[in-house]
């Protein structure tokens, strides 16, 4: 299920409009994230996850940073991402539900702030985009 | 199995005759084995400021438009969901969906039913009863369709209201279509 060409413009172009303001589509992805999936808190039992936290942002921030990584690297996700998913799937052993609750909640996200952007088939894109991320974070 | 209509099965959720004969018999505190126990109807609650969000937000929510938007953002991000609507014409590309007539109708009906829901909200199971057997019996609908769908609104709604779309608003939200996806989902057997 690779990305077509049309779908990684969509990407990059949505991609542009917000890496200046990515910590904090990072950071309330998050905050979305743990106030509607409360169970995804679990696996943050020594942070502050209040919104407006320094952890937050900071955690914020990562995610970011992996997404920018990733929205680079489209054509190599799997080795782009591979210190992500030994740190994600067999450090932290996220269960891999958690990856499609994250990426709804970056899409709700990325609707919010880019309303006009966000078209169907640009939600399509990033649905695909993200889900293929999930599926290298979580291959075994 | 059948379900049974009874006071019992109503309040418990209990399917088939054997489980209700024997919760008649059994004592007031539920000494069946913990597999066969009957479970507490499990009713989403929404807080007096869910309800309120909620309300107010579905007030300004343009179904004709929103409806359509959902249903046709549905078909193009999980295009398998197309397979319940062979008969709406021209699906082959997203502008081609999106601008389909078929579609918009009849995401403006699916939409006014979730209207019910929000004046529904402490009986939803109650409120989609036949919904549910419809979609079960008649349609064929996996109730996955149904979380699909729910989250698709969510994303459909913080478009339309950008700011006020807040963790906190959609947090609500969530647990909306999580009720909702739960109630259509409740008859099926």
């Amino acid at each position: 299920m690779s990305l077509t060409k049309s779908e990684r413009t969509i990407i990059m172009s949505l991609w542009d409009k917000v890496s200046s303001q990515s910590e904090a589509i990072g950071t309330e992805a998050l905050e979305r994230l743990f106030l509607s999936f409360p169970q995804t808190k679990t696996y943050f039992p020594h942070f502050d996850l209040h919104a407006g936290s320094a952890q937050l942002r900071t955690h914020g921030a990562k995610v970011a940073a992996a997404l920018g990584d990733a929205v680079k690297n489209m054509d190599n996700l799997d080795s782009a991402l591979s210190p992500l998913r030994d740190l994600l799937a067999y450090k932290l052993r996220i269960d891999p539900v958690n990856f499609r609750l994250l990426s709804h909640c970056l899409q709700v996200t990325l609707a919010r702030n880019l309303p006009r952007d966000f078209t169907a088939e640009a939600q399509a894109a990033w649905d695909k985009f993200l889900g293929r991320m999930s599926d290298v974070k979580t291959a075994k | 199995m059948k379900e049974n209509k009874g006071p019992d099965h109503q309040q418990w959720g209990i399917k088939g005759q054997a489980l209700k004969q024997q919760h008649k018999a059994a004592s007031d505190t539920f000494v069946i084995d913990h597999q066969q126990a009957p479970r507490r109807d499990t009713m989403v609650h929404f807080t007096p400021e869910e309800k309120c969000i909620i309300s107010k937000q579905w007030g300004q929510v343009n179904i004709d438009e929103t409806g359509g938007e959902a249903l046709g953002r549905l078909l193009v991000v999980y295009p398998w969901t197309q397979r319940f609507f062979d008969n709406f014409g021209n699906l082959s590309s997203s502008s081609a969906i999106m601008g389909n007539p078929k579609v918009k109708a009849h995401g403006k009906k699916v939409l006014t039913s979730f209207g019910d829901a929000i004046k529904n909200m402490d009986n939803l199971k109650g409120a989609f009863a036949k919904l549910s057997e419809l979609h079960c019996d008649k349609l064929h609908v996996d109730p996955e369709n149904f979380k699909l769908l729910g989250n698709v609104l969510v994303i459909v709604l913080a478009k339309y209201f950008g700011k006020e779309f807040t963790p906190q608003v959609q947090s609500a939200w969530q647990k909306l279509v999580a009720g909702v996806a739960t109630a259509l989902a409740h008859k099926y057997h």
